[in-house]
Order: structure tokens, then sequence, then C-alpha cells
């Protein structure tokens, strides 16, 4: 199998408002993707559409090479944990475990009982008594017990302190290590994704601004610095990101598949908070446009 | 077996920076023939970064011919890059710091020792290659 999530013109409209629109994506097998962008960018809305919570306005969805339909057999292969981490309070953490066998025919009971131990977890605390940190694990437990092949998670560490935010990751990593799995995270928290993904999803404005695996797109873009000039005197195929001027200097970020041959440039390696930023600013910049253009419309 | 630490303000790529960790310990001595490396989940338990970013790393220290891969047991060092200059490092160490010292009195700071260094190192490496 070599996409575990394809979407094609997939858009999700409520009202007059698109949540997300003309959405083409292919995030591989075996990778870590991470799905970032401003609040209200389309992450959560994609994250549902994948794990059949809602249904498309347009375009279609397949996970795991199967159109979603919520059909309870490609649900039992895809493992979800929403944002507010959804967990039942006044239940015990070993409810929560038995709950989870219960409901799920492929449930690992010794994984699950391995992690609440490696955790520290007391199997009879309430789940509402549990920390910020642990209520997360606790969810990512039961979401990986079931054996998923494809693991949904939506901004898992957004309400986490830096030392609880550090162990969840720990913990996801060794999930993703046993290669079993195949993982899509949203977060607007771009330092942690810089570490744990391999693969990048840049949404804004309802939109897919950029994908690709990490690797790919650190080597395709970068920083160039020299005397003022124009972004136009550029050669073909080094396409501007983001442009700034001085009186005297340009900074340019451009995406290219050849190196720069230009001798009048600087030229340095980006990183992934540079490239998220760029494509948010990207994005941003053109909402403005388009709303400078309608107001002169009027 | 040694222990990966990540500096995230380096500039360095993570993958790099273990590359350069385990020849590090190769020099130093820290590592020997026979030793093995930190399994793949290991590492990503404790850096908490991404299984491939740790595979990519022993994968290029496997094509530098330094660790072999036994599948389903683990990494291990097949050489070592230390050898007999491990001997020369204790003098050397000693003739440098006294060197320092020596620049530190008279007068220069971290950093123009530094440049000083990598000025020197890059002329006689030129001499080297001349």
């Amino acid at each position: 199998m070599s996409s575990v999530l394809q979407a094609r013109g997939l858009g999700k409209r409520y009202g007059r408002r698109w949540a997300l629109s003309d959405c083409t994506l292919s995030i591989p097998a075996g990778c870590v993707a991470g799905l970032v962008g401003p609040n209200g960018a389309g992450k959560t809305t994609l994250l549902h559409l994948a794990a059949g919570l809602l249904k498309a306005t347009v375009g279609t969805i397949e996970v795991l090479g199967e159109s979603v339909r919520g059909r309870p057999e490609q649900l039992a292969r895809v493992g979800f944990v929403a944002q507010e981490t959804p967990i039942y309070p006044t239940l015990s953490v070993a409810d929560h475990l038995r709950f989870g066998a219960k409901l799920n025919p492929s449930w690992d009971d010794a994984l699950a009982q391995d992690r609440i131990a490696g955790l520290g977890l007391e199997r009879r605390q309430r789940a509402g008594q549990l920390s910020g940190g642990q209520r997360a694990q606790l969810a990512l437990t039961l979401a990986v017990a079931k054996r998923p092949e494809l693991l949904l998670l939506d901004e898992p560490v957004a309400s986490l302190d830096p030392l609880a935010r550090r162990e969840f990751l720990r913990g996801l990593m060794e999930i993703a290590a046993d290669r079993e799995v195949s993982v899509v995270l949203s977060s607007h928290l771009v330092g942690d994704l810089e570490r744990v993904c391999d693969y990048l999803i840049v949404l804004a404005a309802s939109r897919v601004q950029l994908a690709g695996r990490v690797d790919d797109l650190l080597a395709t873009h970068r920083r160039l610095i020299g005397p003022r000039r124009d972004a136009s005197a550029l050669p073909d195929g080094q396409q501007v990101i983001e442009a700034s001027h001085t009186d005297r200097q340009s900074t340019l970020l451009v995406r290219t598949e050849e190196p720069i041959r230009d001798p009048g440039w600087i030229v340095e390696q980006v990183s992934v908070e540079d490239l998220v930023l760029a494509y948010m600013d990207q994005a941003a910049g053109a909402g403005r446009e388009r709303g400078r253009l309608e107001a002169v419309r009027r | 077996m040694i222990e990966f630490h990540l500096d995230a303000r380096s500039g360095v790529s993570p993958y790099q920076q273990l590359v350069q960790q385990v020849r590090q310990a190769l020099r130093l001595g820290l590592l020997r023939e026979g030793d093995q490396l930190p399994t793949v989940k290991d590492v990503v338990g404790r850096l908490a970064i991404n299984p491939n970013t740790v595979l990519k790393a022993y994968r290029e220290l496997e094509h530098a011919g330094l660790v072999a891969a036994r599948p389903g047991v683990g990494t291990f060092v097949t050489k070592t890059l230390s050898d007999s200059s491990l001997a020369a490092h204790a003098p050397l160490r000693r003739e440098l710091e006294s060197w320092l010292r020596k620049a530190r009195r008279a007068g220069l700071d971290e950093e123009s020792i530094d440049a000083l260094f990598r000025d020197t190192f890059r002329s006689i490496t030129l001499e080297g290659v001349a």
C-alpha cells in the first residue's frame, strides 16, 4: 500500500463558509505526517473527514485504500484521538481499558496494560482526576491498543505543558518505531513537528499550501540574500515564496529544484519553521489581496 | 552503549547530529568494535524524534563501513576510528590546554580563539593539499 490517506478535490462547506476547499493530498504509508496551520485553517475538518465523522461536500477521500463511508471494518483500522482528549471523567483507568477491549475486536490488551504500567497510571484512579498529560496518554493508549493501521491525532499536545508534551511525543515515536502504524497529527507547535514528522502538510486559508516529505522540502527551498533586485528577474524554476526588501538588500525564500548558481546571492538552508511560516504568510497575503480586490470592485 | 542528545539550535539536522555523535564516540574510544548502538525504539523514546531520522543516520554509518545491522538483533560497531592515535590524545590535549591558557593571557576571547584556530587549521590543511 502506497498511500494511507488520499484526497482529491476534497471540500467541506458549513453554510456559506468553506472550512476546507480543493484539497488534494496523498500521504505515504509509514510516515509521521504533520498537519500545520493557523486556527480555523481546516485541520480538524480534514481529520474528521478522514475519520468518517464528517461527510465531504465535494471531492473524495480514501483512507487505507478505501473510500471513507464509516464502515465498521474500516473504522477498526483507524485510531482517532479528538482534540478534547475524549475520556470519561467518572470512569477509572481500568474501566477505560475494559471498554476498549469490549468495543474493539482487534484490542491488544497486553499492549494497553504495558503502556498504562509504563506510564505509572493508577488503574483504579478516575480519569477525571488525571493530569492533562496523563489524560492525553490514556486517550493515546486507547487509540493504539485497537492496533490501527492509521492513527489520526487532532492537536494532541496543544494543551500540555512542555514536559508532558515531550513525554507524549516520546511514547508516540516509540509506537511509530514499530512501523506498523502511520500517523497523521495536527499541531500549531512547529518546533515539535520538526522533530517528530517526516512528512509535512501546511494548511492555511482552508487550502493545502504545501505538502511533501520533509527531506525533499528542505532540499528544494533556499533563502537568498543579496543586493536589492526584483524577484521577477530570477531564472525560471525559482519560485519566490517570500520576499522582503530594504533599499539596498533583498531577502527571498525560493523553491527550486536546481542549485543556485548566481554568485550574487548568499545561499542559506531553511528550517521547517521557516517554511511553515513563509507558506502561511503567503496564504495570508493572498487572502488580504483578495480582500483588497473585492473592496475595489465594490 | 552511548546516549544521544540533540541541540535544537545548532542548525545541524538531527540525523547529522546522530552521525556526528557516533563518529565522535568512535574517535574518543567511547565506542569500540562489537559495541551495540541504541535501538531505534530506544533513541526515539528518549529524544522524541522521528524513527526515520535514526534509521537514516544508521544507514549512513553503515555506508561508511562503521557499523553493521544484524536483522532482529541491532546495530553494531564494526570499525573503530581511534586506533593508534588514541594514545596521542592525552599529551596533545595538555599542549592544547597550555596554548589556550596562553591565548587567554594574551587577551583573546572565545570568538577570537575560535577564529584563529579555524583559520590556522584551514591554511595548514591547504598546505597539506598543495
